[in-house]
């Protein structure tokens, strides 16, 4: 799985029926020191994030094993909101620190 | 499938139970003519491989399970034959025996 | 299935259905000589893993079925054995950078 922070939503009204009622989420990756990487992807929401949140995608067939994407076209899907994590006893991320 | 070559030996003591007693080698991926080509993986051993052997190698899961005689093993990566030659465009570019 | 030293934990409290309680840890790949293979990712973890640990971790579908119980769950990378010896040539992964 990578991390990522929701930058914006997909709107897309035409799109296949096996898609519908999902919610897409435009994500920025973020590296495990939280610096954003010139890299995006678009995911189908499974846990209610929203914009800023700092999220875990899974990528490839295990993006549709959710109650949401089971038997869609479906590559990426968030499945956590990242509360914090640290890297080699260092705090890196805490989501009650982000402004 | 792809070809590889057999380069190390991994123990794992604590491990989920569907690789318990299973042997861990160290392959990497080669190209027909031996050059090595992408990442170092760890495969399971179902044919009695060492260090040194040019072998084959399945990174799928359905056949992996196949193999293993496993259906609910979480293992994707199996080491299932041996190399003994690989000839492209009709020549000879890799021979076990030579 | 890769090497990976584990480097970090990570916490989520908001998680889909059926991850409540697995172990989330970043991981770093690495090579035959212990160099990094990749990024870092974070993945789950099915055993008593740590920061500091050298392990093997399953990637693809395959990662949400070594998971112990719940197998339906959007998984893409899964701790499944802690290695205590990794040798290529000369080399003990387990002992350098220990």
């Amino acid at each position: 799985m990578l991390i990522a922070k929701v930058v914006g939503s997909v709107v897309a009204t035409q799109k296949d029926e096996k898609l519908a009622n999902t919610k897409l989420l435009v994500l920025q990756i973020h590296n495990h020191k939280n610096e954003p990487q010139n890299q995006y992807v678009v995911a189908v929401d499974s846990v209610g994030a929203g914009t800023g949140d700092i999220v875990l995608y899974a990528a490839g067939s295990s993006a549709r094993q959710t109650e949401i994407t089971k038997d869609r076209p479906c590559d990426a899907v968030v499945m956590a909101i990242v509360d914090s994590w640290d890297m080699e006893g260092t705090d890196v991320f805490q989501k009650w620190s982000e402004g | 499938m792809f070809l590889a070559e057999v380069i190390g030996t991994v123990v794992s003591p604590i491990s989920v139970p569907e690789l318990q007693g299973r042997t861990h080698l160290m392959v990497r991926p080669v190209t027909p003519e031996g050059k090595v080509m992408g990442k170092t993986k760890i495969a399971i051993d179902s044919i009695g491989a060492g260090v040194g052997d040019r072998v084959l190698v399945v990174d799928e899961g359905g056949s992996a399970r196949q193999i293993l005689d496993d259906p609910e093993a979480g293992i994707r990566t199996v080491i299932l034959g041996f190399v003994d030659s690989v000839s492209m465009h009709g020549e000879t570019v890799y021979d076990h025996r030579a | 299935m890769y090497l990976a030293r584990v480097t970090g934990r990570l916490v989520a409290t908001v998680i889909s259905p059926g991850l409540a309680g697995v172990r989330l840890q970043w991981i770093q790949p690495i090579d035959e000589k212990g160099e990094p293979m990749g990024s870092q990712q974070v993945a789950c973890s099915a055993i008593d893993s740590g920061p500091g640990d050298l392990v093997e971790f399953v990637d693809g579908r395959e990662a949400a079925v070594a998971l112990p119980g719940e197998t339906f769950v959007p998984v893409d990378a899964t701790i499944v054995g802690y290695v205590s010896q990794a040798v290529c040539g000369d080399l003990d992964l387990a002992k350098e950078n220990a």
